[in-house]
């Protein structure tokens, strides 16, 4: 197959652009080339910025033509999951209740890049709010997975993790509350991160659920993962969640390899539910770390099966609270028959939320009512702190955690879109790391059935570094990430 | 624990939405299947256990009060569905 330039990672584009056999105006218009190929079947884009996109590549152009240095992410086009605000950019968090929106301010991972000299091409389709995992909850229309049309791209951030794959975008970022930036990733065969709770700026991300949110990198290989991360992560004081801790320098990980690392494989993440060849792949993967040096032991994080109840309670919940500022009064959508300001809020919410949207809103609405807050939400909160308990013992023993991403490959779209339950189990692997306010990535190791699996690594809290070394040693002596989808171009 | 439709109904006014009859049934079915499954939380005893809010050692992050740069009028107005005189304009209230 001949190198085209959309197909090339970030870190390549870089050293192109720094020797010059490459300006960052083509590398622009090769992205938005392949993405005029692709987009009418893939449909990872909600606003696409062609003009702005060329318009801030030429800058780029204009400053190394002046001989100033290229920093890492300069001239590189990339794209945001629409839940990130960007100023002067309609921001719709794919929701109808949003879809005028435009952000007065730049959310502090939008600002990061910008100042970065990132080109930005365009906002990502996403499930509404970021509720939702196969992508189908998107108020416009779904994404559909590059790898088989036919199929989910994952969710919620489908659209970052489609873009990647298709070469629709250099990198992306998505969001992660309950496997949002992992379980896509999985699915579409690139690398998603998501870091720890307070790693990276929440400021200008559209709130779903405060306690858990996390935004992180969707990346074509773990290096391009490295180095955006360093880009966005560290304190803010727009955000009294994020955490004053230094930030390492994640590239110099890359460099160490993984002998005598000491790595635990949950059996719980290998029990019911877990699709048999996704299993023969992990274990695969297993192995290979093995080889590499990795001291790999069964061990166990008893409270498992009690996640994923436990966030369909508290994501909720916390979701209710934050999606009351949905009120038709001062942004959005509004209802303009209302005659008075309850029946406005009241139709404008109903017109405005999807049906997830209102189900979740209800079923975290009822947790927190009087009467029944103490036998759901606060049962809740108390079993997220025995999941966490789980994660602190084993990280005493253990350097990272090493289990799958998600139980299956991309199942069709449609497929479970009647069944909530069904729907919810796809995050069953990925919701724990939430609730602890870990950091995890998932990494390609192989196909099934064509598709994608994702490995999932999980680590201690702020140490993204060891998540790194262990997946570039991981990728650099396997072939998976070097695998693309053959989508027939236009 | 099984949520009723008239309890559906009461929650939903509590959450400022509107449902359908129809749509009440199918909210009742739903939430019952959903809630059913959370009973399984209750295989657990958690009576000596602290409630996680959140995951970080933080708590009542102050700043300096100093003058900080924000939105101006017309700017903060700019998305408004409707306004009038500088103000957000909304429909009666009684």
């Amino acid at each position: 197959m001949a190198l085209t330039i959309h197909g090339l990672t970030a870190h390549e584009m870089h050293d192109k652009l720094k020797n010059k056999e490459l300006s960052a105006t083509e590398a622009t218009k090769s992205v938005l080339d392949r993405i005029s190929k692709t987009e009418s079947r893939v449909k990872a884009y909600l606003t696409l910025l062609s003009e702005e996109a060329l318009k801030k590549a030429e800058q780029v152009d204009k400053r190394l033509a002046a001989g100033e240095d290229l920093r890492p992410l300069e001239g590189i086009p990339m794209a945001l999951k629409d839940n990130m605000c960007t100023e002067g950019i309609k921001t719709t968090c794919a929701s109808k209740i949003l879809h005028n929106f435009i952000p007065p301010y730049n959310a502090t991972v939008a600002e990061k890049l910008e100042k970065a000299g990132a080109v930005l091409v365009g906002k990502l389709n996403m499930d509404e709010f970021a509720m939702g995992s196969s992508n189908e909850n998107s108020s416009f229309y779904p994404v559909h997975n590059p790898w088989d049309l036919e199929r989910a791209p994952g969710g919620s951030s489908g659209g970052s993790a489609a873009a990647v794959a298709s070469d629709g975008a250099i990198y992306t970022l998505g969001s992660d509350t309950g496997g949002s930036v992992r379980q896509p990733a999985s699915f579409c065969g690139v690398v998603g991160l998501k870091p720890t709770y307070g790693r990276v700026s929440r400021y200008g991300l559209i709130a779903y659920a405060s306690s858990l949110d996390q935004i992180g990198p969707v990346t074509k290989d773990v290096r391009d993962c490295a180095w955006v991360l360093g880009a966005i992560a560290g304190h803010d004081e727009k955000d009294s969640t994020s955490a004053n801790v230094p930030v390492s320098d994640y590239s110099h990980a890359l460099n160490k390899d993984i002998k005598g690392m000491k790595v635990g494989i949950p059996k719980e993440y290998f029990a019911e539910g877990l699709d048999e060849e996704v299993k023969a792949k992990i274990l695969e993967a297993v192995k290979k770390l093995e080889d590499l040096g990795a001291v790999c032991e069964e061990m166990s994080l008893p409270h498992t099966e009690y996640a994923l109840p436990a966030f369909y309670l508290l994501a909720p919940a916390e979701a209710s609270s934050n999606l009351a500022r949905y009120d038709g009064v001062r942004y959005g959508y509004r209802d303009k028959n209302a005659e008075d300001l309850i029946t406005m809020y009241k139709q404008t919410r109903s017109q405005g939320f999807g049906p997830e949207l209102k189900r979740r809103i209800m079923l975290g609405t009822y947790a927190l009512s009087s009467g029944y807050y103490d036998a759901y939400y606060l049962k809740a909160l108390k079993v997220r702190t025995l999941v966490k308990q789980d994660f602190d013992q084993a990280f005493e023993r253990y350097d990272v955690i090493v289990a799958p991403t998600a139980p299956t490959v991309a199942f069709r779209l449609g497929e479970k879109a009647d069944d909530p339950l069904s729907m919810y189990l796809s995050d069953l692997f990925t919701i724990p790391v939430n609730l602890a306010g870990l950091p995890a990535i998932s990494i390609p190791c192989g196909l099934s059935q064509g598709m994608p699996v994702g490995l999932q690594i999980i680590g201690k809290p702020f140490d993204e570094a060891a998540l790194l070394q262990v997946a570039y040693n991981f990728e650099q002596n396997t072939p998976h990430h070097k695998l693309k989808p053959q989508l027939e171009v236009e | 624990m099984s949520i009723s439709k008239k309890e559906v109904e009461h929650v939903a006014m509590l959450a400022r939405l509107e449902f359908s009859e129809q749509e009440l049934e199918e909210y009742t079915e739903k939430m019952n299947d959903i809630l059913g499954y959370m009973d399984k939380l209750n295989q657990l005893d958690t009576s000596k256990v602290a409630a996680t809010y959140h995951v970080l050692p933080i708590n009542n992050v102050l700043r300096e009060d100093k003058d900080r740069h924000y939105l101006d009028n017309e700017t903060a107005l700019k998305n408004a569905p409707d306004k009038k005189d500088g103000m957000f304009k909304v429909p009666r209230i009684v």
